[in-house]
């Protein structure tokens, strides 16, 4: 069963070194002749006032809270999909608990205008 | 005869005869055929970004009425080369206000994950990377780090864009994964395994006319995951330059443009084998493997034009109504879905060789109704907006 993951991470390594083997050979070929206005933050041309790294609303976090529910559910479901044929119609009404209970959990984060942009 | 039908496979087991023959330990010969299987998949990722970027500048160009590249020789299908050329001599430019380190790591993170999910793609029986028995797990796992490469790409610029485009990143992508993993799951149901040449051979009838939901679900989906237009909110031209891309040049570009014609074929092989089939082809897969990878190509060639003809009719969605539309419509249509091929897995058919059409009867049926009361219900909802007095007058200018 482990050795299954023996060609994974081969590919793995060969993946890595793709990235470096292409950059590196653009790094022997390209030019390098770097000045000021050359290296300065590209916003289409006028002065930069500021700096990007600022504080930031992320107004979205509650979709991320959602997203992680349903992102724990899944890793619930694919045990579950995959065992389903030789499990009972006890599994079936579980699964639909649970799915419920999330269904009303989305449900409520709607209702409570979490799913609405500001 | 045999040898030339079933060629792949048996190249296979010829190389391992002869390295064996060179007194090669046990455990050289499947490193050595591994590093070549890789080597031939890498080279399948790169040909894809040298074959669809013609093919997508040629298809647009003629779908508006336009030549498109008609310089480089022939018919300018070669003007991937030139680019690649170009891409490799251009000068390397980082910003002084960047984060040199996030800003290097961000193109090496982005084509890894990329090429990784090739390594379970079934192009036959047999001729495969490596059938994991979770490959459909794999292959969503690996390809959420995607999102993080782009999310250090646009933070490690110092660009308002850029920086823009990574918060969207999180949003859009977060938002198309849970619609996609509740579609795979219903073929999981389906298929009773999560091995993707397992969920192949389990398709008597191509899933995708079993359960139209899950794969216009899983279409949509695979489509704002490879970042593709009309749902290419994270480097839209017209409002943030090119987002998180904005200050790469050169060859750190050409990793991210790599990366995205490497997943837009990769999704495109997946959403084959998933919805479409895989290698199947009405029996030709038994009587000829050698054309099984032949087979592949040919449907995911379909599903990229389909994907290209979307971006050439559809105009670009508006960010709120796009991460909306995922969760306020995908996710409880395949919440639905999700519950509608676990009722129908249990149905019990005596005749085991029945069963997949009884079950793909049932299925289809019951994704009918649903996609009919889905439609009615939108309608009443359409209609009580365009009732309200508040946005009376909006819609009267809008129309």
């Amino acid at each position: 069963m482990l050795s299954d993951y023996n060609f994974i991470g081969v590919f793995l390594v060969v993946a890595i070194l793709f990235p470096f083997v292409a950059l590196g050979l653009a790094w022997l070929l390209r030019p390098k002749k770097p000045n000021p206005v050359k290296t300065e933050t590209y916003e289409c041309g006028p002065q930069i006032i500021g700096d990007a790294w600022v504080q930031f609303r992320a107004q979205y976090y509650v979709y991320a809270l959602v997203f992680v529910v349903f992102d724990i559910e899944a890793a619930f479901l694919f045990p579950w999909a995959v065992a389903y044929s030789r499990l009972g119609l006890w599994a079936l009404a579980e699964a639909f608990l649970f799915l419920a209970i999330l269904t009303v959990g989305l449900v409520y984060a709607w209702r409570k205008g979490a799913l609405r942009w500001q | 005869m045999n040898f030339i039908l079933n060629l792949w496979v048996e190249l296979g087991k010829w190389l391992g005869g002869v390295l064996s023959g060179w007194g090669v330990p046990q455990w050289g010969v499947h490193l050595i055929i591994d590093i070549i299987v890789v080597l031939i998949l890498l080279v399948v990722g790169i040909l894809a970004v040298l074959i669809f970027t013609p093919m997508e500048r040629k298809v647009i160009a003629r779908m508006q009425d336009r030549l498109g590249p008609n310089r480089v020789w022939p018919f300018g299908l070669l003007i991937a080369i030139a680019d690649a050329i170009k891409m490799l001599t251009k000068e390397d430019i980082i910003p002084r206000s960047a984060d040199r380190f996030l800003h290097m790591l961000a193109p090496i993170l982005v084509v890894i994950p990329a090429f990784l999910v090739y390594a379970v793609l079934p192009f036959g029986p047999k001729i495969i990377g490596q059938d994991l028995n979770v490959g459909v797990l794999f292959i969503v796992a690996i390809a959420s780090i995607h999102l993080v490469a782009i999310l250090i790409a646009g933070w490690g610029s110092n660009n308002k864009f850029a920086l823009l485009s990574a918060f969207r990143v999180v949003n859009q992508l977060l938002a198309y994964e849970v619609p996609m993993i509740l579609s795979i799951l219903a073929v999981v149901l389906f298929a009773k395994t999560m091995s993707t040449q397992g969920i192949v051979e389990a398709q008597t009838i191509p899933y995708f006319i079993v359960m139209p939901i899950a794969g216009f679900t899983f279409l949509i989906s695979a489509l704002a995951e490879a970042n593709r237009s009309p749902v290419d909110l994270l480097e839209a031209d017209s409002e943030m330059v090119a987002g998180y891309m904005v200050e790469y040049a050169g060859m750190k570009f050409a990793m991210f443009f790599i990366a995205e014609y490497v997943n837009m074929f990769a999704a495109a092989i997946v959403i084959s084998t998933l919805f479409l089939g895989g290698y199947k082809f009405f029996g030709l897969e038994n009587a000829a493997p050698v054309l099984t990878p032949v087979i592949v190509f040919g449907k995911s060639v379909f599903v990229i034009f389909c994907m290209l003809w979307f971006r050439a009719t559809y105009p670009r969605m508006r960010f709120d109504q796009l991460v909306g539309f995922s969760w306020k419509f995908l996710v409880p249509l395949s919440l639905v879905n999700l519950m509608l091929a676990a009722l129908v897995v249990k149905i019990p058919v005596a005749d085991p060789k029945l069963e997949p059409w009884v079950q793909g009867a049932v299925m289809l049926a019951g994704s009918l109704i649903v996609l009919v009361v889905t439609g009615l219900i939108l309608n009443r909802a359409a209609r009580k907006i365009q009732d309200a007095p508040a946005l009376k007058h909006i819609v009267a200018v809008e129309r």
